[in-house]
């Protein structure tokens, strides 16, 4: 491998976003193919309390099958990553590498505000998933499940939920802007 | 002509390509999130500073774009609703759940999706979200045992869409939706324009034809309206094991070859069939299930099914197997087309109903036969409205221990809905 061949492939003429509503548009149309062809619609948080369970099945099966909420992905022989949802994951994961590798944007780099530091940064991005995905969890869903499929499929609950999440963020948003101002 | 295809609904190793159909949704969603800038979480967290509203502007063209299609292609009679994953509704958890999601998407500047667009190229502070994703999940796992209760029952509402709870037609409330995100955009637009010093005039002009095409969509939504009863009733297909082989029958067939009504002696084993969960509806007036019910029934006169129904498909366990019961058979009969016209698995209908029911049953009840029956009505007279305290209504399974009939009760299961969706 030459220098200019790894340049090449990872060094790629950064491309410009699309703009929102074209991107909501394909979204959109992949929403709703989803749920043509399979009834279901998008998700990820899901995925990550399956891979939890499937982490605390190898190390202490007897407590998942002793805990309610994991006894119902991963009790006894049930596989918690047979479900929709957990191929949905690793494809999400996959199809972000391919477009930051086709547009140019594969670099480590932190994205933050002016006037923290990547530490403070890294810190406040852990806090943010652990408290997300403790809210998605309880919430069934995060802004895939309950916001934009649950808001396709008009479902009542979910509606509420997607006005809970910019409710929540827009009443912290004021105490935070440090972090991102 | 008939999806969701039943074959993806839950993913199978019987056939492995469905999940990498899962991961082809996969993809395309991670893919879109990436390239609309998602990965960034200067982007996501500068939707509640006013300066850049991409958020918003992606994910309701999404859900617009989505819901007049899906909408309009259950109009169409393509795509059948009620096999389509709707979230079942929460209050209680889905708010304070919300809330706290929206605390996370602040102080982390992800969300669940988009941290894994952001990890997967490269940016550091993308993965530390998603690993924080993990411990987040892990400690609710870990913690849900302690308010189990509230969880699953605060206010819990099953199925319920936007169109039930305010009453109109669904057509009009997709078209009120897209009213609404428009003038969304338009607002996030000014505030982009004063917040964060954005010059419109350079947005492209296509988004105004969009923004019409969304709004000729939706009125074509209300004017081709849902699919009728009729049409729903005749697309339904029922599936039987004939000499080894798989027939299809449509619900007239299924009823006319008698496939679907189900002996006496076959519901009663049915009571005590532990892989069935068995639930016998009484569709009768409520004078007669009053008189005379067979133990463990439920009345639900005909007039009062529609209401049940969302309860029906949401609610019982998938090993659910509903039995319809009248005097006879004809108001079993409507209440089990009505059943299967809104795709609720496993119905069957009492051979003969109660009648029949006592005349197997109930030899030593002494019933005295009722001078002249008209249709449906019952053929016995009761000394006493006790219910199902007589004798025949709880038949003695040692007494009955011996019974001879032809099985007609398939079950097929239904998605699991405990593990469904992002849920």
């Amino acid at each position: 491998m030459t220098a200019l061949t790894k340049k090449s492939v990872f060094n790629r003429p950064e491309k410009p976003y699309v703009h929102p509503y074209f991107g909501g548009m394909v979204l959109g149309i992949i929403l709703f193919l989803a749920f043509f062809l399979t009834g279901n619609g998008l998700g990820s948080s899901g995925a990550t309390s399956r891979i939890d369970a499937a982490i605390e099945d190898s190390i202490a099966p007897s407590h998942v099958d002793n805990t309610p909420y994991l006894l119902k992905m991963a009790g006894g022989d049930k596989n918690p990553f047979d479900e929709w949802v957990v191929p949905v994951f690793f494809g999400a994961l996959l199809g972000g590498f391919a477009s930051g590798f086709f547009n140019g944007r594969l670099k480590f780099i932190t994205t933050k505000g002016p006037n923290i530091s990547n530490r403070t940064r890294w810190l406040m991005a852990f806090l943010g998933g652990v408290v997300f995905l403790y809210g998605a969890r309880m919430a069934r869903g995060c802004t895939s499940g309950q916001a934009l499929s649950g808001g396709t499929t008009l479902s009542a609950g979910s509606w509420v939920v997607m006005f809970a999440i910019f409710g929540g963020a827009y009443a912290m948003a004021y105490f935070v802007r440090k972090l991102w101002n | 002509m008939n999806f969701p295809l039943s074959v993806l609904i839950v993913p199978s190793a019987e056939h492995p390509w469905t999940y990498l159909v899962f991961a082809l949704i996969g993809i395309a969603f991670g893919y879109t999130l990436e390239m609309s800038g998602f990965g960034d979480s200067r982007k996501l967290a500068a939707q509640f500073y006013f300066t850049e509203l991409t958020v918003l502007k992606v994910m309701f063209t999404a859900i617009v774009t989505a819901m007049v299609l899906l909408f309009g292609a259950v109009g169409l009679g393509i795509l059948n609703f009620n096999q389509v994953w709707v979230n079942p509704t929460y209050l209680a958890s889905g708010i304070l759940g919300g809330l706290i999601m929206g605390v996370g998407f602040i102080v982390g500047g992800f969300c669940p999706t988009t941290s894994l667009a952001s990890a997967s190229t490269g940016k550091i502070d993308g993965m530390f979200f998603m690993l924080g994703g993990f411990g987040g999940a892990f400690l609710f796992g870990e913690t849900e045992k302690y308010f189990d209760n509230w969880y699953t029952n605060a206010g819990y509402y099953g199925r319920l869409t936007l169109d039930q709870v305010f009453h109109l037609p669904v057509g009009v409330v997709v078209l009120l939706v897209i009213l609404m995100a428009l003038f969304m955009f338009w607002g996030a637009e000014q505030l982009e324009r004063i917040f964060g010093k954005k010059d419109l005039t350079k947005e492209p002009k296509i988004r105004m034809a969009g923004a019409g095409a969304l709004v000729v969509l939706a009125l074509a939504v209300v004017f081709i309206g849902q699919p009728s009863f009729e049409q729903k009733y005749s697309n339904v297909k029922i599936t039987r094991t004939v000499a080894d082989k798989p027939v299809i029958f449509n619900a007239d067939n299924a009823l006319e070859q008698r496939l679907v009504q189900v002996s006496p002696a076959e519901v009663f084993k049915t009571v005590y069939n532990q892989k069935v969960n068995l639930v016998m509806l009484d569709v009768r007036a409520e004078s007669d299930y009053n008189l005379y019910h067979i133990n463990g029934a439920v009345n639900v006169p005909l007039d009062k099914l529609q209401r049940i129904i969302p309860d029906l498909l949401a609610e019982p366990p998938a090993n659910s197997v509903f039995v319809l019961m009248s005097n006879d058979e004809t108001a079993a009969t409507s209440a089990w087309k009505q059943l299967v016209a809104s795709s609720v698995p496993n119905a069957y209908i009492l051979e003969g109903g109660i009648n029949n029911w006592i005349a197997f049953f109930g030899e030593n009840e002494k019933f005295q036969s009722a001078a002249s029956t008209g249709s449906d009505q019952l053929q016995y007279v009761f000394p006493a409205a006790l219910g199902s305290s007589y004798e025949s209504c709880n038949p003695d399974p040692q007494k009955y221990e011996e019974l001879e009939f032809e099985a007609k009760i398939k079950l097929q299961l239904q998605r699991d809905k405990s593990g469904g969706g992002c849920g």
